[in-house]
């Protein structure tokens, strides 16, 4: 996820200050990872440097002085186009097993058994968020569906790929 | 919920086997199951334990044989060799009496379609099992209004299956599953007809409503997400069984 695209968002709803963007990045994305002052801040500055925010005010307090920002229209304009172009899918974990399968497979060690270990372990993942989502806000279960959906997916190729391997088997020996 | 090994030589069905504290003694067990459909074997050696109260995902590609294991668990189809046991009563030694009478009372079904009666409506079909055995109409009309209401469909208790949607059908085949609060309930593939939130429904209902009542589950289905609801899983491959908790 884009920290600085998420804290436009955030300012384009309204004005804030650090610690109240946040408050709110944390309240809806945190899932018990909340941000550090420091990425707050470090982000901010970035968006300040690139025109996208600004400081719309600054009040003296008992610290630091406390500034808060709003969004540009540079800064809409950049946070309309992340919203509306669409991610690249990644097909992150198809390569690392593709390549654990070919080397079992040369190296004559049980391939099925690499893809059962992860079905294994993708499904013992499968029931955690199962069971996070029955216990969950409806926030919760969305989250956690986004996650079974990909999970499923995964599956799927596990289970494909264990039933061609043994055509996979003559491809890589021959 | 701990996993137990299917394939342990000592683990004799027709024996309560001593285990371990923590492991509690398998409610149903198959061990060695063989069992074909003319030249062809559909189980070729599958071995499965179910503890009470628990709930296990049988899947596997199509053809694999899951079916057919779930229906001799449930005795509904007699294995050519190997042991079905179910609370130490050994399944394949019993008459066809016996068995039906052991499905009426102590198990519960749940199919992808068609476990309604078409002509009763949903309330009558709900109270079917309690009046197969014996319960008074009120009585079991009672019980099975209160079934209605906690799947959420006593409104539909007039209703025939005819007039229901597949999920609203659904949850009325859950409250039919365990109006006779079973022991054992066989649901095969329970959500194969249905959309992605009527299936999420019907499992949440489905497996909140077992667990409340300690109805063991054999679950049998080809999607991760529906078998995610589950303790563990069981695959079945060519008619043999592997625990992947085992496996690994």
């Amino acid at each position: 996820m884009s920290l600085g695209q998420t804290f436009l968002g955030l300012l384009e709803s309204q004005p804030r200050h650090g610690y109240d963007i946040k408050r709110v990045y944390d309240e809806h994305f945190g899932r018990g990872r909340s941000l550090h002052y420091g990425q707050v801040y470090a982000t901010l500055s970035r968006l300040l440097k690139n025109g996208l925010v600004e400081v719309d005010a600054v009040e003296p307090g008992e610290g630091p002085e406390r500034k808060r920002y709003s969004i540009t229209d540079a800064g809409v304009t950049d946070v309309a186009d992340w919203l509306s172009r669409p991610e690249n899918p990644e097909p992150y974990l198809q390569s690392t097993l593709y390549t654990k399968v070919v080397l079992a497979l040369l190296t004559d060690r049980p391939a099925a058994d690499i893809l059962d270990t992860q079905r294994a372990e993708h499904l013992r993942l499968m029931r955690e968020l199962t069971r996070r989502k029955m216990d969950g806000d409806l926030a919760d279960q969305l989250v956690c569906d986004h996650a079974l959906f990909h999970l499923e997916a995964d599956l799927r190729w596990l289970e494909l790929t264990a039933a061609r391997l043994d055509r996979l088997a003559a491809e890589v020996r021959r | 919920m701990t996993a137990r090994s299917e394939q342990r030589p000592e683990q004799r069905p027709e024996q309560r086997p001593e285990q371990p504290s923590e492991q509690p003694s398998p409610l149903l067990s198959a061990h060695a199951l063989h069992k074909s459909f003319g030249p062809t074997p559909a189980l070729d050696g599958a071995s499965i334990t179910v503890a009470a109260g628990e709930l296990i995902a049988v899947m596997g590609p199509s053809g694999s044989g899951k079916s057919t294991l779930l229906h001799c668990l449930a005795g509904i189809l007699r294995p050519e060799s190997g042991t079905v046991s179910f609370d130490g009563l050994e399944l394949t030694g019993c008459g066809d009496a016996r068995l039906s009478e052991l499905r009426r009372s102590e198990f519960g079904f749940l199919f992808q379609f068609g476990q309604l009666v078409p002509e009763l409506t949903c309330l009558e079909n709900v109270a079917l099992p309690l009046r197969l055995n014996g319960v008074r109409r009120r009585q079991a009309e009672q019980q099975a209004t209160e079934w209605l209401e906690r799947l959420e469909v006593d409104d539909l208790a007039a209703k025939r299956p005819g007039e229901v949607s597949g999920g609203q059908g659904q949850r009325v085949g859950v409250a039919r599953a365990l109006v006779t609060r079973p022991r054992a309930v066989f649901a095969d593939e329970p959500t194969g007809a249905l959309d992605s939130l009527n299936g999420e429904r019907v499992m949440q209902l489905l497996t909140t409503a077992a667990r409340d009542t300690g109805a063991a589950v054999v679950l049998v289905t080809h999607e991760a997400r529906v078998a995610a609801y589950a303790d563990r899983e069981v695959v079945v491959r060519d008619g043999r069984t592997r625990d992947l908790a085992v496996a690994r």
